[in-house]
């Protein structure tokens, strides 16, 4: 049986081919056949998921707490260091000098990423900001967020920090970030499903001590990653439990 | 719980006796100072089932004014506000005592005599079909929000 792993949309498209080798990495060490399905959005992924055609997957943390509450997945590793967190810009330019300056009708330009786009509808609320009172104007990629800005053909982005950090100086010159979310607890999973949960140990100690090699270190430095961390099963309740009170 | 101290409270402030839902008293001093929510960041805590504090992150400490030392340990109504009224958190422990989340306004009283306004949602914590906790996620309320909540908790007291 071939086990089938996917990746969370939310990385940059230079990181694809990267994880087609971390796919690799983990086949070879585990001896385990091992298929990579990469999705173009999360709706797709989410359609993937509901179907029962992931196994194995790093989520992001919203996509985590379907996976953990609905489908039995179990956490196994995050990331290292800095959690998941987002910014909320304008053009450079802008009379908006704080959130509560933005008005009803504000346009905001946003990717289809879960995360980033709850904690931004949450940053907008100060001014009385909702989805009823604002125009959304979708994106297929966060350059293309940041463009909308640029061009004046939106109020406000939504921006992974990360993507945020990698603008080009001269794009990010003629933008200004009115805020950025301090959350802290957020942050992207590995999560393994009910048909690879006999192997879920052999899988943890793998990842955790991937940062032992060279070959292991290289791989997760291309993905923007320094190692892997144990978490606990709490852990990983106590963040959905935030979740939950962040998409009520 | 132990009474405010006076002197913890600096310049001009109100004294009021604040009776809990369980029948006992605590004596605090207000004064008019608001400290503005740090903008971008979530205030979290977590109480055992009795809503007493067993974990918090730094902007709760933070906005509070205690040192967390002060307030693990310590029932959650240690930031009760005399201007909140007691419909409200009875509303609150209904609620979440019934599997269910609670938002609201709250205005929360700092060991300093100021306050802070939050939107807070509260959730139980369910573990293998149990209710073992429960967790508290404030985030930045608009001022229209608040000036409404404030009229309607007035009309309340
Ligand atoms: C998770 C959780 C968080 C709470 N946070 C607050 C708070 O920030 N401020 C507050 O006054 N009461 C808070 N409460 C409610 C208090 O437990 C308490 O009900 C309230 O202060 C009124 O006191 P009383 O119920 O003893 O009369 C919280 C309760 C829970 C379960």
């Amino acid at each position: 049986m071939t086990f089938n792993f996917s990746v969370s949309p939310s990385f940059p498209n230079e990181r694809i081919s990267d994880w087609y080798i971390f796919n690799t990495w983990l086949q070879r060490a585990l001896s385990l056949p091992i298929h990579l399905e990469l999705y173009d959005s999360f709706g797709t992924q989410r359609a993937a998921i509901a179907e029962g055609k992931v196994d194995i997957i790093y989520a992001n943390p919203f996509d985590a707490s379907l996976l953990v509450r609905e489908k039995g997945f179990r956490a196994i590793a995050r990331p290292e260091g800095q959690p998941d967190e987002m910014v909320v810009i304008t053009a450079a330019e802008s009379p908006f000098k704080e959130i509560p300056d933005l008005k009803p009708g504000a346009r905001v330009a946003c990717s289809d990423d879960p995360s980033v786009n709850t904690v931004g509808r949450i940053l907008l609320e100060p001014a009385d900001l909702n989805a009823a009172n604002t125009v959304e104007h979708r994106r297929e990629t966060y350059i293309q967020v940041a463009r909308e800005i640029l061009r004046g053909e939106a109020d406000v982005g939504f921006l992974p920090v990360e993507a945020f950090e990698a603008l080009s100086s001269i794009v990010r010159r003629d933008l200004r970030v009115l805020v950025t979310s301090q959350v802290h607890v957020i942050h992207h999973v590995f999560l393994i499903g009910p048909a690879l949960s006999p192997h879920a140990e052999q899988i943890t100690q793998l990842l955790l001590s991937m940062h032992d090699t060279d070959k292991g270190r290289g791989i997760l430095e291309a993905l923007g990653a320094r190692s892997w961390q144990a978490v606990q099963h709490e852990d990983v309740e106590f963040m959905i439990d935030i979740i939950s009170t962040l998409t009520q | 719980m132990k009474d405010m101290d006076r002197a913890q409270v600096p310049g001009e402030a109100v004294e009021h006796t604040l009776t809990f839902a369980d029948g006992t008293c605590r004596r605090v001093f207000v004064t008019s100072v608001e400290t503005p929510y740090p903008h971008g960041k979530l205030i979290v805590s977590r109480t055992d089932t009795s809503g007493v504090i067993t974990q918090c992150n730094k902007s709760f400490v933070d906005m509070s004014g205690y040192t967390e030392a002060e307030l693990i340990g310590q029932p959650h109504c240690i930031l009760r506000h005399p201007d909140m009224p007691a419909a409200a958190f009875a509303d609150l422990w209904k609620t979440v005592q019934a599997g269910r989340q609670w938002h609201g306004y709250v205005k929360n009283l700092r060991k300093d005599g100021g306050h802070y306004w939050v939107y807070a949602t509260v959730v139980p914590n369910v573990r293998n079909g149990e209710i073992v906790g429960f967790t508290s996620v404030r985030r930045e309320a608009s001022q229209e929000k608040i000036l409404a909540a404030e009229a309607q908790y007035r009309s309340m007291n």
